[in-house]
């Protein structure tokens, strides 16, 4: 279908002022009088606050006043597992106690440097697995786990079960979660190859450039935040529930975020911005709480660890007849997330398995708090699967491509436990498409040839993430000078997506982009409510709800011309900003004149009647507050049918050095498989950044604590290693298949999240590949791990350490 | 109080050296008792983007903080704040260094370039501007004033490198989105712009 804007390039409006250093981020801003906070946070990983003294540090000069968890939760803090905006019992090093404001930040860390808390330690736990064992200490309070309507609760194996485990066998133990399809013995029965063993995977810090650091002030009873978030009308709604103001006194101030990554996404995961907004209303001045890297360790989230278990059996053909799969997740010291599944789920639907068992367990630990993280699960599980994919082809003779092209989802399939279809899925044309860019059937013969101490590995992987929600709110308005407003509530985190999804809006009324305002930036702009944007859904949601509101608009519009100027609103069309009769182009009006008309009008053309009753409530008061000043559509998206996937492949050659264990990727090719391509250099973008962070998922990446006082050794980007520029390759070939989605208006669908996940499965089927087949069963696998297994220092079992190092 | 810093120089050096008048610098400027015994002197001039600036410098201030937060000149960004990340990447006489990292006064006889100094007085955009917009280099844009005055060190020094010779170039700078590869794009498309 030819578009106009739909899969062309264009300057998104954000990105001058990001070249420029004009565009502000939180801590960017400030205010007239304002003042400091700085935090004291926890110095041990489980404790409970006894007593505070701020006696002296109050009557310091310059020291405006303290903010405690009393202050925030006068009725007590929230059960339960989460963040808390303050806490007297933390359950981490770093979590937040207090905060204090004054003059200054010197000012403000002398005086809590005179604070005296006093703290009574509680016991804790690093290693979800010495939790598990019968005995073990639980990092919170109430056990070391948290079931969903039931509360805390103390889930024991015996030692033996645990040590069983830890050696390499099957859990014995009754899972807190399962699921299960197919018949999983009949299926295991049919298999020519069963590969069975543990793995490990590493929780590691989000680590966003921009700290989250925030700023506010109260005037005329509203409160105005500048905050951090990659959702906007997504997290402001419910922050303005943390805060407890309501949401029309609530104004969140976020023209730019400096990364998210899925720890930005809804206000449970950052309630820290709520101690510049309380402690300003308490001592009634502007507030800047600056977040240090160090801070944005420990309070910025974590990906879950896994610690897990699977067999997995293929049929003599190579199809992946049967995956029995048990893992303990780390929920890290505040609990949240739901990787074991969604890696069960990805399995399910990325090898399109015949028969399979998922069960799994999720335990606390005194370490970072666990929350989404980029592919939370699809992406741990993808650099375990696919090495074990390369050893069954290798036993059964099988093509490691042709293995793949086997398993693959396509357009009919479904996947998950509930068997769900997929709305589309043109995996067999991204596989064809990398490999012939790759040049795969010429490289696949240099795999392990050895040139000196080098040799080569060659990797395919794949990714999977759901790409799409919908059910969300669309606000454009057309204005009395005939330009086109797009209210968008996405976040700007780098994607580029609130513009790009406002694209479809243009695309509808045949608008010139430089005719386009895109409205977002702030909530007092009036914008609508979109679903949080994590789980690469934003292109897939709101293409939908900009291209729904466009269509009411251009209804309106096909009304009031056809009021006005005769016929009937299907004999009307829109292009070159006028609006005009299919059968004679000389009646028409311009876009203005339309406009114009709209406001005459009123009542239903301006969103002063017949809005949509079943909007979210905020965009029913942005609504309200636009009401009357333009020609407006307006929109409620109705839900999709299935499951929109977002799917990536990623061919890779490495040249792995065996006297340094380290490797070079020699070339990468990673293709996009998310429907109809919006925006070519943006989901460019997408592709080489996911690689980057498959990159580290696969070789660099994980957290460490001290085991003796559970201090976080590895704050910094230095300890907590980020790929540099340096361990990425100096050009990432990229492509997309670009074939239409039924269930999205122009065919889109998300893309950010599965660009990892293809790339930490292509590295680690590669390195296994250079070294002849070995797995590790593990991510990340470090240049001392390979090392390690070539000095044959090795042991069959995975130790399935946690938080620290392995073995 | 210093004797060379009364309170009325100290508001004159504040506002012509264009700063926002914060309650961080006023109450410095009331509370002259609670500098450190032993004299340094605190209102100095650095030459920032072509302006020499008069500010009040503690001791121990980073040329980050006083950019940032006595000159106005947000775009230097903070991601570490200790050596790791490149974000507060500026220029001292043509050499890439991290703000975050120098003290102030060691730059006073320096030329500083920051961002927000690469545009041409018309506000046409650096070459190296120009071409991250074109190859739509920045992600989430945190790192990308550091990346920016990281490309302009390398292309001052070496007007048409290699590809490696940029990533090398670019070693020193961080970005979490993973946007290398667009920045790779853009400095090799500066270099062409030049
Ligand atoms: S902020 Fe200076 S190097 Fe990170
Ligand atoms: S663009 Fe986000 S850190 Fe570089």
């Amino acid at each position: 279908m030819a578009y106009m804007h739909i899969g062309k390039d264009f300057v998104p409006p954000d990105v001058a002022g990001k070249v420029t250093g004009r565009i502000k981020y939180a801590e960017d801003y400030s205010r007239e009088g304002m003042v400091y906070a700085r935090l004291l946070t926890s110095p041990i990983p489980h404790a409970r606050v006894v007593s505070i003294d701020a006696s002296a540090a109050l009557a310091m000069d310059g020291v405006f006043g303290i903010l405690t968890a009393d202050d925030v939760y006068p009725d007590g803090e929230p059960g339960g597992t989460g963040l808390k905006i303050l806490t007297n019992e933390p359950t981490l090093v770093g979590e937040p106690i207090l905060a204090l404001a004054a003059v200054d930040e010197k000012t403000a860390e002398s005086a809590i440097a005179a604070i005296s808390v006093t703290f009574e330690r509680l016991p804790f736990v690093l290693d979800p697995l010495d939790s598990l064992a019968e005995g073990g200490p639980d990092a919170y309070t109430g056990g070391n786990t948290f079931v969903f309507r039931e509360g805390f609760a103390s889930e024991k194996w015996s030692r033996d079960q645990v040590a069983s485990f830890r050696a390499g066998a099957e859990p014995t133990a009754e899972p807190q979660q399962q699921f299960a399809y197919g018949d999983l013995e009949a299926a295991f029965a049919q298999s020519a190859f069963v590969y069975e063993g543990s793995f490990t995977t590493a929780g590691y810090p989000h680590m966003s450039m921009e700290p989250r650091s925030a700023m506010a002030y109260w005037e005329n009873g509203k409160l105005y935040l500048h905050g951090t978030s990659q959702s906007l009308t997504g997290l402001a709604v419910d922050m303005a529930g943390i805060v407890g103001v309501p949401q029309e006194d609530f104004v969140f101030i976020n023209e730019a975020t400096g990364g998210g990554f899925g720890q930005r996404a809804r206000a449970g995961s950052i309630p820290s911005m709520a101690i510049p907004a309380k402690l300003s209303q308490k001592i009634n001045r502007p507030v800047m709480m600056r977040i240090s890297r160090e801070e944005e360790f420990t309070i910025g989230g974590a990906r879950q660890g896994f610690q897990g278990w699977l067999k997995c059996g293929f049929k003599a053909d190579g199809t992946m007849a049967a995956l029995d799969i048990y893992i303990i997740s780390d929920n890290g010291g505040k609990g949240g997330g739901g990787d074991a599944f969604a890696a069960a789920d990805c399995i399910s639907i990325l090898y399109q398995t015949e028969a399979m068992r998922f069960r799994g367990t999720a335990i606390g630990s005194n370490t970072g708090h666990r929350g989404a993280q980029r592919g939370p699960g699809q992406n741990q599980i993808a650099p375990i699967i696919a090495p074990i994919l390369d050893k069954a082809a290798a036993e059964l003779g099988i093509d490691r491509l042709a293995i793949r092209l086997l398993n693959t989802p396509q357009n009919g399939d479904v996947g998950g436990p509930q068997r769900q279809p997929l709305t589309s899925a043109y995996m067999p044309e991204a596989l064809q498409q990398g490999a012939a860019l790759f040049n795969y059937q010429e490289r696949i013969t240099r795999s392990r040839q050895r040139n000196g101490s080098k040799v080569t590995g060659i990797g395919v992987g794949q990714g999977y993430h759901n790409a799409g929600r919908s059910g969300m709110d669309g606000i454009v308005r057309l204005m009395p000078d005939g330009r086109l407003a797009v209210h968008n509530g996405v976040g700007n985190l780098g994607t580029y997506s609130y513009a790009s999804t406002s694209r479809a809006a243009a695309e509808v009324l045949q608008m010139p982009w430089e005719r386009v305002d895109v409205i977002t930036g702030r909530t007092d702009r009036n914008l609508p409510v979109t679903s949080p944007q994590d789980g690469s859904n934003s292109i897939f949601t709101n293409t939908r709800t900009n291209w729904g509101a466009a269509q009411d608009l251009l209804a309106k519009m096909k009304e009031i011309a056809a009021m006005d100027l005769g016929g009937a609103p299907a004999d009307y069309t829109v292009g070159g900003e006028r609006i005009y009769k299919i059968s004679d182009s000389s009646t028409g009006m311009t876009f203005a004149q339309i406009a114009q008309r709209g406001l005459q009008l009123g009542g239903k053309f301006t969103g002063e009647a017949e809005v949509p009753e079943d909007l979210n409530d905020f965009t029913k008061l942005s609504v309200s507050r636009l009401a009357g000043s333009a020609l407006m559509g307006i929109f409620h998206d109705s839900r999709h049918n299935n499951n929109p996937p977002g799917f990536t492949v990623t061919f890779t050659e490495i040249e792995l050095d065996t006297e340094t264990g380290k490797y070079d990727i020699v070339d990468m090719v990673t293709i996009g498989e998310c429907g109809t391509v919006m925006h070519p250099q943006g989901l460019k973008n997408q592709l080489v950044g996911g690689a980057v962070w498959g990159i580290g998922l696969s070789g660099y990446e994980r957290h460490l604590y001290d085991p003796q006082n559970g201090l976080p050794a590895s704050t910094g980007y230095w300890q907590s290693k980020v790929p540099t520029i340096l361990d990425t390759p100096a050009k990432i070939r990229t492509g997309w298949v670009d074939l239409p989605d039924p269930e999205n208006p122009v065919g889109a669908r998300g893309i950010g999240e599965p660009a990892m996940g293809a790339v930490s499965a292509a590295l680690t089927a590669a390195i296994s590949d250079a070294l002849d087949g070995h797995l590790f069963n593990a991510s990340p696998i470090t240049a001392d791990m390979i090392l390690n297994h070539l000095a044959g220092v090795t042991s069959e079992a995975v130790p399935l350490a946690q938080n620290n190092f392995r073995g | 109080m210093n004797p060379k810093l009364t309170r009325r120089r100290f508001i004159k050096g504040v506002i012509a050296s264009g700063a926002a008048a914060t309650s961080t610098t006023i109450w410095y400027a009331a509370n002259g008792a609670d500098r450190p015994a032993g004299y340094v002197e605190r209102l100095i001039r650095i030459n920032v983007n072509g302006q020499v600036r008069s500010v009040d410098v503690a001791p121990q201030e980073t040329l980050a903080s006083t950019l940032r937060y006595k000159l106005g000149l947000t775009g230097t960004k903070l991601g570490c704040n200790r050596g790791e990340c490149g974000a507060c990447t500026v220029l001292v006489n043509d050499i890439p260094s991290y703000a975050c990292s120098v003290l102030t006064h060691s730059v006073k006889a320096a030329r500083i370039e920051t961002v927000e100094g690469l545009e041409s007085p018309n506000g046409d955009l650096h070459p190296v501007q120009q071409a991250f917009v074109e190859e739509l280099s920045p992600q989430c844009g945190y790192c990308t004033p550091g990346q920016i005055m990281a490309a302009v060190g390398l292309l001052r020094a070496n007007p048409n490198p290699t590809r490696e010779e940029a990533r090398q170039g670019l070693a020193g700078n961080i970005c979490r989105c993973g946007s290398y590869d667009s920045y790779l794009d853009g400095v090799m498309r500066a270099a062409q712009i030049g």
